[in-house]
Formats: structure tokens, sequence, C-alpha cells
């Protein structure tokens, strides 16, 4: 069902434009940190990893001012309906953002652990499986602007290809280890930092069914493909 | 905003507005004072000419008489005097001559016309209590006649003046409060004239019009208002009710005399015509004041009995009715003071008659007070004159206790509910 | 320490609204293709509702849109406004009640009514209890009469505080005092149907809150229709909501379904606040 008209209270849509501002910000600032720890990781930037570790900061700091905006917004105005369900999903979003945003911070972490990495076959494969997470993360927060069902069902079906990915990189990694052992520390990292980015990806679906209920109001049905098998 | 330079609130144009306001208002309450003041003074002007003329009607002079029953020509049984027929036997007595002749022996011949009706009414009525006055000698009082009567309180004829004289010197006059005035009927003698009759007519009247009008006129606006329903017709009807409490009094005189006297043929001047004409006038006053008291019965209490399972009768006698009775007492005492004052309708039934006996009962002839009042004020003896005011304080205090009466119910009603 | 979940106990789930009932299950009234009409004007359009004797039904809707006017229909009150005309078939137990067999004065002794504005009789607070069960002869003797006046009282939540003084006029106490005396009234004819037209919107928060506890305590004795302009009390009192919008009845479901997920668009521009 569609939004037809404002509210005869401007006001309260004024206080969902700015509920709904403050994710998008909040998704901004997530995508955007992945985006450069993957930078990081790939450019040793040291500097810019210890940036990115700090920025988190930010992202807590708005997720405390969504959830307080949100409570205030349930206590005043009293919300019903769609309205409700959107400020609920609005509460449930930001703290699923912050966690996306300190999955980018752990991978930030790793970055000068990972100072002699060579050319290792898996560190290739991360950048592209980070830019379909962060599509998915983009995608999805558009499709809560937009209150746009459809296009939440479509970023869940996205998910398969980040879990094959995640596979692949496992097993690459595996062997890896087994080829010699002193490249075991470094791979485990690589192993966290994959598993991180598949998190974000699920995450990403999490975010989608809270759209999709806001929207229309009924529970998504079982999400397409299946999850990673590890 | 708050400078002190002078804003739309304290500019001299707004400064004049408000000095005239004031004095308009001033202006305003000054002549609601005049008013209220005016009519004031009337009512004054009116209570104090009534009290000043009417006061002397309540008293009577009075004179010494001593009287030799045993030497009179006073032939009287005192054994039938005893008995049931005491009044007529005493009535066919000589009485008048007694007196006259008992006055003269006392004060001489110039007090032959000392004593009138009064005084033989007196005596008769002293006979009949106590017969055995008759065996010997006894000093009466007894009332004075008219024109002495009326020489001892203002100014009557040389011979009367003189009289009166005569009887100071010998202190044999007094004046007393004339009880006769409230007990007696109409007579031709001013002396002996008293309102009792008049009260007793007036009280059986308004009892046939207020038995006759209230329950018709409280029904009728109980109908009309609730169970009536609003076409043409009822319009006509409140039309008619509206006018009809609007139409001269007199009219209604012609329509009991046509109606009741003609065609029916009921009892001339009797207080059940009086009545029903009075009641045909008092009615529509009812209906109307009725109606608007059940009018603001707010609806909720209505719809409050309705809710609880009333039904459309218990509603109304229950709590509509209940409610709207303070106002419809209100509109009872306006329509009973009016009926009370009215003399027009009443001539025109024939209550202008003679009527010398208290009636006994509806049927009897008699006449009301305002009716007696004019009837005094038309005589020609001068006695008659402080009558008639004293009459008028006697309806005042009537028409005041009666409206006492009403409006002690109607605060009695008010308070319970 | 870790709390002892076996000592945790939950509540018991709402027996109606757990369980739908089941369709065959009769309604105590039933409404179908009602339409009211004042002289020429169409008040209300072909309205067709059930309601069931063990809920509150909550009618909601704008100024002006039918809702006291179909609350109305249901007991007859409409037959006193001369203009007003009721097409349609209402039912109370299945039988027709404009139908010449049913007696308008039982039917509004079955079906009782709180008003808007509260309308205690001036009589005593004793009186105005005891007057529908006398003129309907419910009480054979006094004692008897005390006890339903008791009992009415008590169960309006009102008797603690008036039993000393029930000889005091009605009109005497506070206003939410007056409409608990005035449910307390509509109790005493023992009704099998209450009916309530916005009566809490001449009361303050603390009258309104007592007066929606003691409706949660009538609900099982009596069915219960209110209507409501409030939104939120109709959210906190009934299990079923009906929304009317210009004469019409839009939508009537789970008042929690209405108020999180409503079918029609009217409904959630009403009740989100979009409405004009």
């Amino acid at each position: 069902m569609q939004q037809a008209s404002g509210h005869t209270l401007k006001a309260f849509d004024e206080d969902i434009e700015r509920l709904r501002a403050l994710i998008s910000q909040m998704g901004g600032l997530a995508e955007h940190s992945i985006d450069e720890a993957m930078r990081c990781l790939i450019q040793r930037d040291l500097e810019g990893a210890a940036l990115i570790v700090q920025d988190d900061k930010k992202l807590d700091a708005l997720e405390i001012e969504t959830e307080k905006r949100a409570v205030q917004l349930i206590a005043l105005r009293a919300p019903m309906a769609a309205d409700l369900r959107d400020v609920v999903a609005a509460l449930k979003i930001s703290g699923v953002v912050e966690r996306i945003g300190d999955y980018a911070k752990n991978i930030a972490k790793r970055v000068p652990l990972l100072e002699n990495v060579g050319k290792i076959e898996p560190l290739s494969l991360l950048p592209e499986m980070a830019r379909i997470s962060n599509e998915m993360v983009h995608d999805v927060l558009d499709a809560f602007v937009e209150r746009d069902a459809e296009a939440a069902v479509r970023v869940c079906e996205r998910d398969q290809a980040v879990d094959d990915f995640y596979d692949s990189i496992f097993r690459a990694l595996l062997t890896h280890m087994m080829e010699n052992p002193h490249n075991i520390g470094q791979s485990a990292h690589l192993l966290f930092v994959a598993k991180n980015l598949e998190r974000v990806g699920d995450h990403a679906t999490n975010i989608a069914e809270m759209v999709y209920y806001a929207a229309t109001g009924q529970h998504m049905a079982d999400r397409p493909g299946k999850s990673s098998s590890y | 905003m708050n400078s002190a330079a002078p804003n739309r609130w304290t500019a001299d144009a707004m400064r004049k507005r408000v000095r005239r306001r004031y004095s308009s208002e001033r202006w305003f309450h000054a002549v609601g004072l005049g008013a209220v003041a005016l009519s004031v003074l009337f009512l004054a002007f009116l209570l104090t000419t009534m009290a000043a003329k009417g006061f002397g009607g309540f008293t009577q002079y009075e004179a010494r008489l001593p009287i030799d029953f045993a030497r009179s020509d006073l032939f009287l049984d005192p054994a039938t005097l005893r008995g049931p027929e005491a009044a007529q036997t005493v009535a066919g007595a000589d009485i008048e001559g007694t007196l006259t002749k008992a006055a003269s022996a006392a004060y001489g011949p110039q007090a032959a016309e000392l004593f009138g009706d009064a005084a033989v009414n007196r005596l008769s009525s002293a006979i009949v209590a106590n017969p055995d006055i008759l065996k010997g000698q006894s000093t009466l009082w007894l009332p004075v006649s008219s024109k002495v009567d009326v020489a001892a309180k203002t100014k009557g004829d040389d011979k009367s003046e003189a009289l009166v004289n005569a009887l100071e010197q010998r202190q044999s006059l007094r004046r007393t409060f004339n009880t006769g005035f409230l007990t007696a009927s109409d007579s031709t003698d001013p002396s002996a004239v008293g309102v009792w009759g008049a009260l007793k007519g007036t009280f059986f009247t308004i009892l046939v019009t207020m038995l006759l009008a209230f329950p018709i006129g409280v029904l009728a606006a109980v109908y009309l208002e609730e169970f009536a329903p609003r076409n043409r017709w009822t319009d006509m009807i409140e039309v008619s009710i509206n006018n009809l409490a609007a139409v001269p009094s007199i009219i209604f005189g012609l329509l009991g005399l046509a109606v009741f006297l003609n065609t029916m043929n009921l009892t001339r001047s009797a207080p059940i015509v009086g009545g029903m004409t009075l009641a045909l006038m008092t009615m529509p006053v009812i209906v109307i004041a009725g109606r608007n008291a059940i009018k603001t019965v707010p609806p909720s209490i209505r719809d409050a009995a309705l809710g609880v399972g009333a039904s459309k009768m218990q509603v109304t006698f229950h709590h509509v009715l209940p409610l709207a009775l303070p106002g419809i007492l209100t509109g009872t005492i306006i329509g009973m003071a009016r009926a009370l004052g009215e003399t027009a309708p009443l001539l025109m039934i024939g209550m202008r008659a003679f009527v010398a006996a208290p009636p006994h009962g509806i049927t009897d002839p008699a006449t009301v007070l305002p009716v007696q009042i004019f009837l005094w004020s038309d005589e020609v003896d001068r006695g008659f004159v402080e009558k008639t005011s004293a009459a008028i304080i006697v309806l005042l205090l009537f028409m005041l206790a009666m409206n006492g009466l009403a409006i002690y119910l109607r605060n009695r009603f008010e308070q319970r509910w | 320490m870790t709390p002892n979940h076996s000592t945790i106990t939950l509540p018991k789930p709402e027996v109606a609204d757990a369980v739908e009932p089941p369709v065959e299950r009769n309604p105590k009234m039933s409404a179908e293709s009602v339409s009211v009409f004042y002289g020429d004007k169409q008040a209300l359009k072909d309205v067709s509702i059930k309601i069931y004797d063990d809920r509150v039904t909550a009618f909601i809707g704008p100024s002006g849109c039918g809702k006291s006017t179909f609350l109305r229909c249901l007991n007859r009150m409409n037959d006193t406004i001369p203009s007003a005309r009721v097409t349609g078939k209402i039912e109370l137990d299945g039988k027709d009640i404009t139908s010449t067999a049913m007696d308008v004065v039982q039917l509004r002794a079955r079906v009782g009514m709180v008003f808007q504005k509260p309308n205690p009789f001036p009589k005593s607070i004793f009186e105005n209890v005891a007057y529908g069960p006398r003129i309907h002869g419910l009480s054979s003797s006094k004692s008897e009469l005390d006890g339903i006046v008791e009992s009415s009282l008590k169960r309006a939540g009102l008797w603690d505080e008036v039993k000393d003084r029930l000889s005091e006029s009605g009109t005497a106490l506070s206003g939410g005092q007056q409409q608990r005396l005035c449910i307390a009234r509509a109790i005493a004819v023992d009704p099998e149907v209450i009916l309530m037209d916005e009566p809490c919107s001449a009361l303050d928060p603390i009258a309104t809150a007592k007066i929606e506890e003691l409706i949660h305590e009538l609900r099982g004795r009596y069915a219960i229709a209110i209507v409501t302009h409030n939104m939120q009390q109709a959210a906190r009192v009934s299990q079923r909501t009906a929304f009317f919008h210009l004469g019409e009845m839009v939508e009537y479901g789970k008042t929690s379904e209405i108020f999180t997920n409503p079918r029609e668009q009217r409904t959630q521009d009403y009740i989100t606040g979009r409405y004009g």
C-alpha cells in the first residue's frame, strides 16, 4: 500500500523523514568504510586503516541518535500501521548497519597484520566479493527509502553469489595453508576478512526482510537460495 | 513592543473610545436605576394612598349605650332563644326601634340616628349568644351608624358633628378594630359591610378556576409538546392558543354569558360559572407557560430515560414533568394573579348582583372581591369610600398570600429536584 | 545469577483473540444492509456487521461518518427523531428488532446505552440506579431492589465511593463518577448488550482510564459496542474495530490487525493521521 499523502501534522512527516535520513547516512558511512577497508587491505595503507577504525565511532554515535529519535517518535506521535512498521524497521536496521560498520572496522584492524602478504590468489577475489556485498547494502537501503518490497526481494537473491564467493575463497585459502605452514597466519586473517564480508551480505538480506515487512506488513517467504555451508 | 511610545492600546483615539464606552455604560446604569426607582415610586404611592384611605375602614367608632331590656318593648321568649329558632325570632323583633328609643333616652333626641344596621346585628347576636341579658339592664358598646362614623373620622354634616362632640364630652365614644369588616357580608349600610362574603366568593371562584384550568392546561401542554405530531394542525392549535391568551377578558365574559348562562342555564352569579369563565381565560396562559417549561427540559434527560427502557409516558411523567414543574407553577401564578383581579368577565355573568349572604358552596350566588370593590366604589354614601380602600387592601393581602403559597410550592419543587 | 527460567510464567493468551470463533457461532446482534436517511439526506449506506457477545467492538471514523447514527439504530433510539428513516434488517439474538413483535421498551432494556455527556437523573444516586429495575418490575421487594442497586454500583466500580451517600443527588458527583453512575444505571436492568457513545470524551485521563478498565471487566458479561473518535482508546479497549467513512463501513476486523496492517487505504490514511 502506498503512502498516499503527507500527514495532517507536518511535523510528523518531518520526524519520519529525519529518521530515514539518518539511516541513509549510516548506510553511506558503512558502505564507505567497507570500500576503504578493502582498498587499505590491497594497498597496505596503514594510515587509512587507522582512520577507518576511528570513524567507526561516528557510526556508533549515529546508531544511538537513531535509536533516540525512534523512541521519541513512538512516544510522541503514536504511529500506527505503516508508520509504526517503518519506525520499528528503522530501529532494527540501524543496529544492523552499525554491525556492518563493525565488520569494516574488523577488516581494517587486520590490515597491519597482513604486511607481508604477497600476491596471493585468494586476495584477488576479495575485492569483487566486497563490491557485491556493498552493492547489496546500498540497494537494500535504497529499497528502504523507496519502500520498495520488490527491490528488497531482489537483494536477497544476490546473497547466493556472495556465499559462492566465500566458498571458493575458503577452499583456496585452505589449499594455500596446506601448501606452506608459513602462510597459515596470514591465510587465517584473510579467512576472517572473507567471513566478515559474507556476514555483511547476510546482514543485507536481514535488512531486506525488515524492509519487506515494513512495506507490506507480511513476512518474506523463505529466502531463495541456501546459506553458505561453512 | 514595550516601548514608552504610545502603541495602539494607549493612543489617544483608543483612550477616547474607552472613555466613551465607560460613559455610555454609566448612562445605561442610570437609566435602568431610574426606571426601577420610578416603578418603586409608583408602587409606594399606590400603597401609601391605599393604606391611608383604607386604614380608616378597619376601625370603627362605638358608642356606649345603656339599655334597660326589662323595660323595653322587646318581647322575646328566652326559651325560644335557646332553641334552634333563635335567629329568626330575634330577626322578627324590633331591635332597631329599641335601639332608637334607648339612644334617645341616653343622649337626647338628636341621637335617634346614632345606631344603624351594624348595631342591630351586634345586638341581635349578643341576645342570641346570651338570652339572659334580656332580664335586666346592661351597658353595651355598639357600633355607630355610618354618618356618625364618617363625622367622627373625617368631617360629616353638622348634625352628626354635634352628636360626636356630645358623645366625646361624655366619654361615650371609642375607636376599635372593626372585626365586622372581615366577618360580615355586603350590606346597604356602610357601617355594617364586610368583605367576608366576597372573600368566600373569591375563594370558591378561584378554586373552581384552578381545579379546571391547571390539570387541563398542564395536560394539554404535555400532549402538545411531547406527543402531538408536528404538522399543520398542531401549528394552527399553537397559534390559536397564543392568540387566546391575548384576547380581552370581557370577551370571555360574553362567552360565559352565552354558553353557561343562556344555553346551559346554570345559576347566575355562582362561583361555578365565574370559575369556568375564568378557567377559559387562564388556561391558555398555563398552556403557554407549560410548553415553554417543558421545552427547557434538556433532551439528555429524555434520552437517558429512554435508554433505560422507559416508555414515552414514563419519560414524560417521571422525568420531564417534575423538572418542568417550577416553570409551570410560575405560569400558574401569573394566570392566577390575573384571574384574581378580573372584574369585567364576572360582571358580564352577573356577579354584579347584590349578595348579602356569603355563599355556602360553588352553586350559591356570590360575588368576588374585585367586583365588590367596583360596586362599593359606585355607591353614593360617603361611608363607602374608606371601605372600598380597605377592601382593596384586603384584596392585595389575599393576592400576596396566594402568590406566596404558589412561590413556596415552586421553590420546594425546585429544591427537591 | 542467572534467572531460573522455569519460574517465569507466561501470561495466558487472550482467548477471544487467539481463537477465531467458528463461522457458525451466532452473533449477539447483526445488521444487514442498514441504511439511515434524515429526510432526503442519506447518513448511512448499506452497513452490514456482526457483533459478538464476548468482545468489545469499537466503531471509529471521522466526525459525521455515521458511527453514532449506526449505534443508535441498534436500540432504535433513532425512532425518537421524526425525520429519521431506517431501512435494512437488524437482529438481536436472531429476532428482527424493527418488527412489531418486538417491544421497543423491552429492546431498550436489553440493549442499554451510555451517552457522551454523563446524564444522571436529577434524583438521588439510589433512585438513579433503582429507576430502571423499578419500571421493569425486576424486583419484588425493597431488599431485592437494594441488592440490585448495590451489585450494579459494585460492578460499575462506584460502590465504595458512594455507599455512604446513596441519598445524595446524582448530579453532585464528579464527571467521571457521573459516567460510572450512568453505566451502573444501564447495568441495573440486566441488559445483554451495552452501547457506549463516546463515553469518555467529556472526561479527564484518569476518569477515562477507570472507565476503560471497567469496560474490560464488563466484557465477559455483556456484548459491548463503543463509538469513539479517539483511536488510541479504540486500540486499548476493543478486540474488533470497524472503520466508518462517509456513511459506509469501510473495514471491520481484529483491532490488532486494523492498527498494524489495515487492508484498506482509507483506513490506513485515517489511522495514520493522513486524513484531510
